[in-house]
């Protein structure tokens, strides 16, 4: 199993398609940073303009490296799902355009090992998509804007917040963020996984995906009880953004912030299992169908 | 003669399409088998079913004495392929297929195993190349060397000489003839080309519309004295009892649906006499087909010869 999967990150590394996504989020990222450094007090102060004059934060230093990479998150995070689906609807289907699958299906490899191996291959580079998010988004936005407290911005029914997360009390959260991020994407990258099964070139399983996340994440935005209560609870869509969780700070019943605290714990965990249940349920679906497709390519 | 490969009662449905009908036929170890019949005769399907990239609807394989359905992954290390056209990796170079596909096949290759493979093929010299740079006939002969890499005891492959010039087609056939008798290799070549199984294959069978036409060794099914006939009778079960009390029997050609010889086309009149005189009431008998004709009739698109009324 290693020695296949070896192979496969050795395939997708030769990939140009691959880098894509690495450019796409670099050129993205480096767009936001310019833009912030330039004009981004207009920004904070449009932001900021409804908060009651007795909110006592220095304006200036409210745009820092970890304010940057939450703005950043919030944007890209909705677009990420393209640039996984680039490579994990590739997985079969690009396979059977080129005619390799047959030929790998000749070799003494069972197809639930490849369906792993293909899933565990498109695992690793929704992560290292996600490393690099974290060293551009997070780590040069510190170096450009430096580290400060966290001004969050949160709408909470008809009400808006802005919490406050002292600088110590940040890093962690942006680890706890990225991971449950990478879970998220993984559902993705199994979801297109599964959709290339069924193609003979990864154009269709690219966008079947894009579209089928596309009108989840719209059906998860609609906000009407009945939808509430009886659809968005099981569309994984509706659990993509629950990374800003970890940045919902705990408060007293004062209002004070409680160092090292999330508001809904439950919450996250919930959507991590509820996540965690798509990715298998996926997976298991692909080794299903896969086994007993007739290989016709 | 120990069997390499049997094949069973083998059929293939896709929806209402019946693409290999019933088929059965034994390959023995060290033959070079010639798998003929027109395109879409059912012989890539066949093939397919032998790797396991198909699942008969029915019948069974067995290759090396092991079903290949309960010993698939012990079977395969055992085989090389090539399916139609040669597909590899056109973004990696020469040597990186060899390698990822040598590996995949259960093997820890060297440089030099890999070297030697490409030195066989006349790849030595474009071994970083990548494919995406090479000709038709170079990755043909890369999926060659992709197929042997491992070893392999039988090598299976599906018209390998399509989209090769004259030079190519000449290398491959002394390929496929040195595996057979320097190697002692077991080859299953595909081929809608009478002539290019005659020249490689010691047996050979023909398959149309995913029914077996003939099995036998090439020699003797393409002997210009021997004919193919086919019998009609108003009952073929009566027939085939009677026929099994003649000398007349070696010649039946075994799980046809009509009653089918192979024989000398001299002897077609006594055998007509002996079955009349067993009773048998003959409806018709088939024109006196050479296999070549009959195969060449197949291919020219005139449909299923018929027994004519002669």
């Amino acid at each position: 199993m290693w020695n296949l999967l070896q192979i496969e990150l050795f395939k997708i590394s030769k990939r140009p398609r691959t880098y894509i996504a690495f450019i796409a989020i670099a050129a993205i990222v480096f767009i936001f940073q310019f833009a912030f450094k330039a004009d981004g007090q207009s920004y904070m102060d449009l932001m900021l303009q409804s908060v009651k004059d007795d909110f006592t934060f220095e304006r200036t230093k409210a745009i820092n490296g970890y304010f940057m990479c939450y703005i950043i998150l919030n944007t890209l995070l909705i677009q990420v799902p393209i640039l996984v689906a680039l490579v994990a609807a590739d997985s079969i289907s690009g396979e059977a355009n080129m005619g390799t699958l047959r030929l790998m299906l000749t070799k003494p490899i069972s197809r639930t090992q490849i369906i792993i191996v293909k899933f565990i291959a498109a695992t690793i580079f929704t992560l290292l998509l996600l490393v690099w998010m974290a060293i551009t988004a997070l780590f040069l936005s510190m170096l450009i804007f430096g580290v400060d407290d966290m001004l969050i911005f949160r709408s909470k029914g008809d009400e808006s917040q802005i919490l406050q997360i002292t600088k110590d009390d940040i890093m962690w959260r942006y680890f706890a963020a990225f991971g449950y991020a990478t879970v998220a994407l993984t559902v993705i990258a199994a979801l297109a996984l599964l959709l290339s099964i069924f193609a003979q070139n990864s154009i269709g399983p690219i966008i079947a995906t894009v579209c089928i996340v596309i009108v989840c994440t719209i059906i998860s935005n609609i906000n009407v009880p009945i939808i509430d209560k009886n659809v968005k609870p099981y569309l994984f869509t509706s659990y993509l953004v629950g990374w800003k969780g970890f940045f919902y700070i705990g408060t007293t019943e004062d209002g004070e912030p409680i160092k090292g605290s999330i508001e809904n714990w439950t919450a996250i965990r919930n959507s991590l299992l509820i996540l965690i249940g798509h990715i298998v349920g996926l997976v298991s679906l692909s080794i299903f169908i896969f086994k007993r497709k007739d290989i016709l390519s | 003669m120990s069997v390499a490969i049997k094949v069973d009662n083998l059929s293939k449905k896709f929806n209402d399409f019946t693409a290999v009908n019933n088929l059965s036929f034994t390959v023995n170890k060290g033959d070079v088998y010639g798998f003929l019949g027109q395109n879409g005769a059912g012989k890539s399907t066949t093939i397919r079913m032998l790797l396991t990239l198909i699942k008969p609807t029915q019948g069974d394989i067995t290759i090396f004495e092991k079903n290949i359905t309960t010993h698939r992954k012990q079977i395969l290390q055992q085989i090389g392929a090539v399916i139609e056209k040669p597909d590899l990796y056109k973004y990696l170079s020469a040597y990186d297929n060899l390698s990822i596909f040598a590996k995949m096949s259960g093997i820890k290759p060297t440089k030099q195993l890999l070297m030697n493979q490409l030195q066989m093929v006349g790849l030595a010299d474009r071994a970083k190349d990548k494919v995406e740079a090479f000709s038709q006939g170079m990755k043909q002969r890369l999926g060659i060397a992709v197929a042997l890499v491992h070893n392999p005891d039988l090598i299976i492959l599906d018209e390998p000489t399509n989209g090769l010039d004259p030079q190519g087609i000449t290398d491959i056939r002394n390929l496929i003839l040195s595996l057979s008798k320097d190697s002692g290799k077991t080859v299953v070549v595909s081929s809608h080309l009478l002539s290019e199984i005659e020249l490689v294959a010691n047996r050979m069978i023909i398959i149309h519309k995913g029914k077996k036409i003939v099995e036998g060794s090439v020699a003797e099914l393409l002997d210009p004295s021997k004919a193919l006939i086919q019998l009609q009778t108003t009952d073929d079960i009566f027939a085939l009892q009677q026929l099994q009390q003649t000398k007349w029997m070696p010649f039946v050609q075994p799980n046809q649906p009509k009653l089918q010889l192979v024989m000398p086309k001299n002897e077609v009149p006594q055998l007509v006499a002996d079955l009349v005189n067993k009773n048998v009431q003959l409806l018709s008998i088939s024109p006196m087909h050479a296999l070549e004709n009959y195969f060449l009739s197949l291919t020219n698109n005139t449909a299923h010869v018929e027994p004519a009324a002669n």
